[in-house]
């Protein structure tokens, strides 16, 4: 009994407040994903699976597919930008921790402060946009980055903000996972008469990072899913959000917490996406081993 | 640093184009910073000139008052906001996730491993994806645009107490056994013990919740819907996608808001890399 007691002292608080801001929205939502709630939380309309089938024949399955087409730029680029600067940064002699700490740096930035620099400064539409003035050094017309759906420029305002802020924190975990490799097989790959650089790498390096890349893999595709913050500021205005560029998360936001308060549907667009996360973590369980115990 | 074998070392040509490499790649990384600052001390029309310019044709330091001294925008408040929201959160997630992690770590008990399934369910479910749901409990409860409901949700990551969890399981048991000897209990363990001998650990975790509260921007804006409850974040995405932005304001702003984190993360770095470094593969 006095063993339950402490339990209870050490775990109790937390889980209490696990159970109430975690379970019981989760719960409400899954309740309110069969129901037509719009504008109120005690609905008495039930619609089946109804709201599930708009989900995903609508609009939300178009801002998945955006937000595919956003992974399939954002997450190898991430793994590429950030096995290559961990694996350049890991054996220098000199001015190792500097240049460490400048790849890391942008990690303490927002993804606002991010979206602010990129869409004032870098990407600006207007001829004072750095990119536009490089453009303009080889004769190029400036390119109208965020309001111009079509050539969709967008997409490199939005990757490259991305990267930015995220390859730093990658490249941490490469380089954790670069030190866990012994120095033994590099000594026997010399014996075995390898030669330096790409021979090395691609036998002895990658195939050790192996776990890292997994986890750089799908923590950064996780990650994407939940895109809402540089899209939000980079593409919103002050007339609202274009009609294109919404991944999950930001058609969401307006759906539900826009003018219709549509908590049906958001709950049953919340869920879905819940559940594709999930799948991707679980994947990830397996491929890594979690909940393994480590020695 | 390089152990290996001399023969698989870069040569003198190698080291010397990885240099360059890196020193290109930091430019670029700096930029974005330096553009910050350079946009926070121009004139309006020093940023908006047809001519780019790598340095502003004069400095206003002055700037950085006029952001604080302008009625139409409170970022003094703003900022007053964030920086209680993030000590708070901090604190309270060290505190509530560290004593479940030595629970479910150390103290043996029969539904143990239901609760540990139950904490570690959550992390399949990313707070992000579950805004809606939680916004309709919150405002349920009363508490849009106030800091109840800006900090307390927030709270409970399963994340944290894991992560606490998998590192106490790690703890050196000796030093617990001691101190059973000397006659403390659970929670004199805890505290006399277990928590001023795990200082680096705690110190990681809580640069990092720190960064992530003082960014975070979603929760804070479905909830901080009053001016009054606008953190940093809200504030400057207001103004960023407001009609007339005032740009070297903006960027003042934008320069006061990452001064705390850039000091922060550089005076703390080597417990925020060592934080990532053990818990980031983990996730």
């Amino acid at each position: 009994m006095r063993k339950a007691g402490a339990f209870w002292l050490f775990v109790g608080p937390f889980l209490i407040g696990l159970l109430i801001f975690n379970y019981i929205p989760i719960g409400w939502s899954a309740y309110l994903s069969f129901f037509d709630a719009q504008g109120t939380v005690t609905p008495d309309t039930f619609v089946g699976f109804r709201n599930y089938a708009d989900m995903l024949t609508g609009p939300f399955a178009q801002s998945l597919l955006t937000f595919s087409v956003f992974a399939l730029f954002i997450v190898p680029l991430t793994f590429a930008l950030a096995l290559g600067l961990a694996v350049a940064v890991n054996r220098i002699r000199f001015a190792r921790a500097f240049f460490r700490s400048v790849f890391f740096l942008p990690t303490a930035c927002s993804y606002v402060v991010a979206a602010m620099v990129w869409k004032l400064s870098l990407f600006s539409g207007v001829r004072f946009g750095l990119a536009n003035t490089v453009l303009d050094w080889f004769g190029q017309d400036p390119v109208a980055w965020l309001s111009n759906p079509d050539p969709p420029w967008y997409w490199v305002v939005l990757v490259t903000a991305r990267l930015w802020l995220q390859v730093g924190f990658y490249m941490i975990l490469f380089i954790a996972g670069l030190q866990r490799i012994p120095d033994s097989l590099y000594e026997a790959a010399y014996v075995d008469g390898a030669k330096p650089g790409w021979q090395v790498f691609r036998h002895i390096t990658f195939p050790q990072l192996r776990p890292t890349s997994i986890a750089v893999l799908l923590l950064s595709l996780i990650a994407a899913y939940q895109a809402f913050d540089e899209f939000y500021n980079l593409l919103g205005t002050a007339r609202g959000y274009p009609d294109f560029g919404r991944p999950p998360l930001v058609y969401l936001y307006y759906l539900a917490l826009g003018q219709t308060q549509d908590y049906g549907h958001g709950s049953a667009g919340a869920l879905l996406l819940a559940l594709l996360i999930a799948l991707v973590t679980l994947l990830q369980g397996r491929l890594l081993g979690l909940g393994r115990q480590e020695a | 640093m390089d152990n290996r074998p001399v023969g698989l070392r870069p040569g003198v040509v190698g080291t010397a184009l990885r240099y360059a490499a890196l020193t290109v790649a930091a430019l670029l990384f700096l930029l974005p910073f330096y553009l910050i600052v350079r946009n926070g001390l121009s004139t309006e029309a020093d940023i908006t000139s047809p001519e780019w310019s790598l340095f502003p044709s004069s400095l206003h330091w002055e700037n950085i008052g006029e952001l604080f001294t302008d009625p139409s925008v409170p970022m003094a408040h703003a900022l007053w906001n964030s920086l209680v929201i993030a000590v708070l959160q901090t604190g309270g997630q060290l505190l509530l996730g560290s004593l479940c992690g030595y629970g479910l770590a150390r103290i043996p008990y029969r539904h143990a491993n239901k609760i540990f399934y139950l904490v570690v369910a959550t992390l399949m479910v990313p707070a992000a994806v579950t805004f809606v749901p939680s916004f309709v409990l919150v405002s349920s409860l009363g508490w849009v645009s106030s800091l109840r409901g800006l900090v307390i949700p927030g709270l409970f990551a399963g994340f944290t107490a894991f992560m606490f969890r998998q590192y106490f399981l790690s703890f050196p048991r000796e030093l617990e056994e001691a101190a059973r000897i000397d006659g403390l209990g659970h929670w004199g363990t805890y505290w006399r013990i277990v928590v001023p001998n795990s200082g680096g650990f705690f110190a990681a975790v809580a640069v990092i919740q720190f960064i992530g509260s003082w960014n975070s921007f979603l929760w804070p804006l479905v909830i901080g819907q009053d001016e009054d409850a606008w953190t940093v974040q809200v504030a400057m995405s207001t103004f960023l996608t407001a009609q007339n932005v005032n740009i070297h304001e903006l960027f003042v702003a934008a320069a006061v808001g990452i001064l705390p984190l850039v000091l922060v993360f550089v005076i703390l770095q080597r417990f925020l890399v060592r934080g990532v470094a053990e818990t980031g593969i983990k996730g």
